[in-house]
């Protein structure tokens, strides 16, 4: 059974025909020919297919794209320039290469290896972040009435749902830190030129 | 997957009528548990009728000729439910629950009503290269004699030992919360207790709901034991894993003494386990190590282990203790 669908992917519209049985990341890369959620175990396991999906985070291996027409996907790749479109002209060479702050960190801090779980964390990083926000507890938060910090803790937990095999926690719990909890600028005295 | 048919539900009545009368047909909520399904064939329907869009997605206060507590619509999704402040502050056990369950994102996706319908995490039911009763009746059990980490202990029978997956049941059994169901006939009514059953010689059904059946809302009352209540959940990983054995208490104590106890298990049966018999054994009693061991020991008599589920009685037992202490050290 085929059906066509509506999605607006990265500030685009998309009209694409599918059958029923294609799950949302598959329409994603496949129809719409977007390929940075990624198809990692195809199970709801590893998180490498997250998306922002009508503004929250998603995993699209476990969803069927024909029960999600008319939504609005954010992707990894569309994260940045939707970001810099809001205040600059669209299709400036500075709004191509925008970067979402926490696209930045994650270069900053050295969050990647292999790069294959990346657009996946950047999408619940930024997702997770949004929800905090909002106060949204998780499950190692102490005071379930009190207000949310984002400790290492708490975003050890809250990115809990996305896997990476080379191991670049360090980096990306850094990075997500970052974006988190900006650190004030240093004001201590610096020694002098040349010491 | 097989191929399906696709059909989005206009009203819970339509839903409910496309799926009665149409044995292939099955209900699609947020799809976390039954999309993986399709792909792994364990479940091949022949319909998808959509209630994803219906709107049962409302948290609200309901005060009628029920009692009064906290109505949740069956859409509800897990995050929203977990962060709800009414939930937060009056049935913590609710919160912490979904907290401990998947991830972030799955919580988005995951709905109050599809988390109760999910099914087992049996190894041996999610592999069709395999034997099993619950995915296809008659075939054999692999898991009596094979991967025993997540078996049941308590109620399985010779022909199922496996367990009920959902953290949220457990907190909703142990706070007496209702289950509203609707049918071709209309809205039935059915305490959590009595929706998951027992394996016995037709583990194929996990629940007490006709085909068709849909839930709509679950109750939960409103009542002090559920505002001291909190759910401790043992897993292999810190994170996102499913239980081995995990507690879901309330409690009162007043002048040192037990006058309310809610005492629920998850990881140990086919279903949420209320443990009644500890709760009986609790009432009236001074609380303190020795009391709820001796309780939870009289509940867990009944347990039959295999040589990898041996471990999960005293982890029960001693989960239980810390949990209804740490209660206990609230209230004083």
């Amino acid at each position: 059974m085929d059906a066509t669908l509506r999605l607006r992917v990265d500030g685009t519209e998309h009209t694409v025909a599918v059958d029923v049985r294609t799950t949302l990341l598959d329409a994603l890369r496949e129809r719409v020919g977007v390929t940075s959620p990624k198809k990692g175990c195809d199970h709801g396991q590893c998180g490498s297919c997250t998306v922002l999906l009508d503004g929250r985070r998603h995993l699209t291996c476990l969803t069927l794209a024909v029960a999600h027409d008319g939504a609005e996907v954010v992707t990894a790749e569309g994260l940045g320039r939707l970001a810099a479109r809001a205040d600059s002209m669209p299709g400036s060479v500075a709004v191509e290469q925008a970067l979402h702050p926490v696209q930045r960190a994650f270069l900053d801090r050295d969050g990647l290896q292999c790069g294959y779980c990346t657009p996946g964390q950047i999408c619940s990083a930024v997702g997770m972040l949004e929800e905090a926000g909002q106060g949204h507890p998780s499950h190692v938060t102490e005071d379930l009435a009190a207000d949310v910090e984002l400790t290492d803790d708490e975003i050890r937990e809250r990115m809990s749902g996305n896997l990476c095999r080379c191991g670049a926690y360090r980096g990306i719990l850094d990075a997500v830190r970052d974006v988190a909890r900006p650190q004030e600028p240093t004001t201590e005295p610096t020694t002098g030129a040349g010491a | 997957m097989k191929p399906f048919d696709y059909v989005r539900a206009e009203s819970p009545e339509e839903a409910v009528a496309l799926v009665a009368g149409d044995p292939g047909a099955r209900f699609l909520a947020g799809g976390t548990n039954l999309v993986d399904h399709l792909k792994l064939r364990v479940a091949t329907p022949e319909r998808l009728v959509d209630v994803s869009r219906l709107p049962l997605d409302r948290v609200e206060a309901y005060d009628d000729e029920h009692g009064r507590g906290l109505r949740i619509g069956a859409n509800v999704r897990n995050s929203d439910l977990a962060a709800h402040p009414e939930v937060r502050t009056s049935y913590p056990a609710v919160s912490r629950a979904l907290l401990s369950g998947a991830s972030g994102q799955l919580r988005h996706q995951a709905t109050t009503g599809g988390n109760l319908l999910q099914r087992t995490r049996c190894v041996y039911f999610q592999d069709v290269t395999t034997p099993c009763n619950k995915r296809e009746p008659g075939s054999g059990c692999s898991a009596i004699g094979g991967y025993g980490r997540y078996q049941a202990v308590l109620g399985a029978s010779e022909s199922c030992v496996a367990t009920h997956p959902s953290d949220l049941a457990v907190a909703l059994a142990a706070l007496d919360a209702t289950v509203v169901v609707l049918g071709p006939e209309g809205e039935r009514r059915l305490p959590l207790g009595e929706l998951h059953r027992l394996p016995g010689d037709q583990p194929e059904l996990d629940t007490t709901l006709a085909h068709g059946e849909l839930i709509i809302a679950v109750e939960l009352p409103e009542q002090a034991v559920a505002v001291r209540s909190t759910y401790l959940k043992a897993r292999d990983r810190a994170s996102y894993a499913f239980a081995l054995a995990s507690v879901a208490a309330g409690l009162v104590v007043e002048d040192g003494v037990v006058r309310e106890v809610r005492l629920a298990w998850g990881g140990v049966a086919h279903k949420p386990w209320r443990a009644a018999r500890a709760e009986a054994a609790l009432l009236g009693r001074t609380l303190d190590e020795e009391t709820v061991r001796e309780a939870a020991e009289q509940e867990l008599a009944a347990a039959r282990v295999a040589e990898e589920s041996a471990f999960k009685v005293p982890l029960v037992r001693n989960l239980t203790i810390h949990t209804l202490l740490s209660l206990a050290g609230e209230d004083r």
